[in-house]
């Protein structure tokens, strides 16, 4: 069943499900996740922080969000 | 006379940089880097937990703001992992300083000297400044230097062995030889290794599992704060000579 109003991503590795037609501000409110905490790589291209409200994902796009964890 | 410890033109109070994995939980983490009394400490960078919202982070225990975050690139075994990661790092925050590190090798994680060479190189050349992890080989962290690293990191033995200074020949001739700072990274397992690397002449000591694996973690990040001030001290303040005989410490004149 396809349902046009959804579109499916990869999103750290795994298959997720968004909004057609969302950008990466929206992505980020979705996983309530504060974007001065992370970087956000898409189809292994960094983007810009203030690029984010422009940038409207796609079907099949690879979206990796990062953040600094503890490391030696 | 002030005894500034300066990196990439920044200077730092303490000679200690410490690591921030495996504690138990980040107040852990967070209690042990202020018992350590560093200004720097090592981050990584991983994926976003996407199922478990909201939950704690790193920065919220310790503030980027007041303590300088260095992001690593631990678990990278090749120069273009290494490059990604330290670009999303540079990203996440304008972090420039950052901590190369390139392994080869699972077993021993010794560092891939081909790999991190050509990684200082590309790094420089985009504005980074690289701290590099390193073998004690001075020839290879030489060529580390040449490649614009802006401190040398030498390993004192593998990372997380706890095994200490295994060659203070080596570490002595880097950093003798080296015009950036030489920073002893991975193998330290208690305060006197630490106090070793800096009365080897080093100019500051990187310190993880010997702090986080300590049965009582904070108690060992005090202890290696005085560890590191105290080989610096005794370094400064220039060691006695070595003699092959006793030599009496009172007057021998005027004997009753």
């Amino acid at each position: 069943m396809n349902n046009l109003n959804v579109a499916k991503i990869q999103l750290n590795g795994a298959p997720y499900e968004i909004n057609n037609g969302s950008n990466l501000n929206e992505l980020l409110n979705k996983l309530k996740i504060e974007k001065n905490k992370v970087a956000i790589e898409v189809n292994g291209e960094i983007i810009e922080k203030k690029k984010y409200i422009n940038l409207v994902l796609k079907k099949d796009d690879k979206v990796e969000i990062v953040h600094f964890i503890g490391g030696g | 006379m002030e005894d500034l410890f300066t990196i990439a033109n920044k200077n730092y109070k303490s000679r200690l940089i410490v690591g921030t994995g495996k504690y138990k939980n980040f107040e852990e983490t967070a209690n042990a880097v202020n018992a350590s009394g560093a200004d720097i400490v090592t981050v990584a960078v991983r994926r976003v937990n996407i199922l478990d919202k909201g939950q704690p982070l790193l920065m919220d225990y310790l503030d980027p703001k007041s303590i300088t975050y260095l992001p690593n690139t631990a678990g990278c075994y090749s120069s273009e992992e290494a490059l990604r990661t330290l670009r999303l790092a540079r990203e996440m925050g304008g972090w420039r300083l950052v901590k190369l590190e390139v392994l080869g090798d699972k077993k021993t994680l010794y560092p891939n000297m081909i790999e991190t060479i050509k990684s200082t190189e590309i790094l420089v050349k985009e504005g980074f400044e690289v701290m590099a992890y390193c073998t004690d080989d001075p020839i290879l962290s030489k060529k580390i230097e040449d490649a614009g690293a802006c401190a040398i990191m030498p390993l004192g033995s593998p990372i997380g062995s706890g095994l200490g200074i295994q060659n203070k020949i080596n570490i002595k001739l880097i950093k003798e030889q080296s015009s950036v700072p030489v920073i002893v990274d991975a193998g330290v397992g208690t305060a006197s290794d630490a106090t070793i690397a800096m009365e080897l002449g080093c100019d500051g000591v990187l310190i993880n599992t010997a702090i986080a694996e300590a049965k009582n973690p904070v108690m060992m990040a005090e202890s290696m704060k005085y560890a590191v001030i105290a080989g610096r001290k005794a370094f400064r303040a220039v060691r006695m000579k070595k003699r092959g005989y006793a030599n009496p410490s009172s007057p021998q004149d005027n004997l009753i």
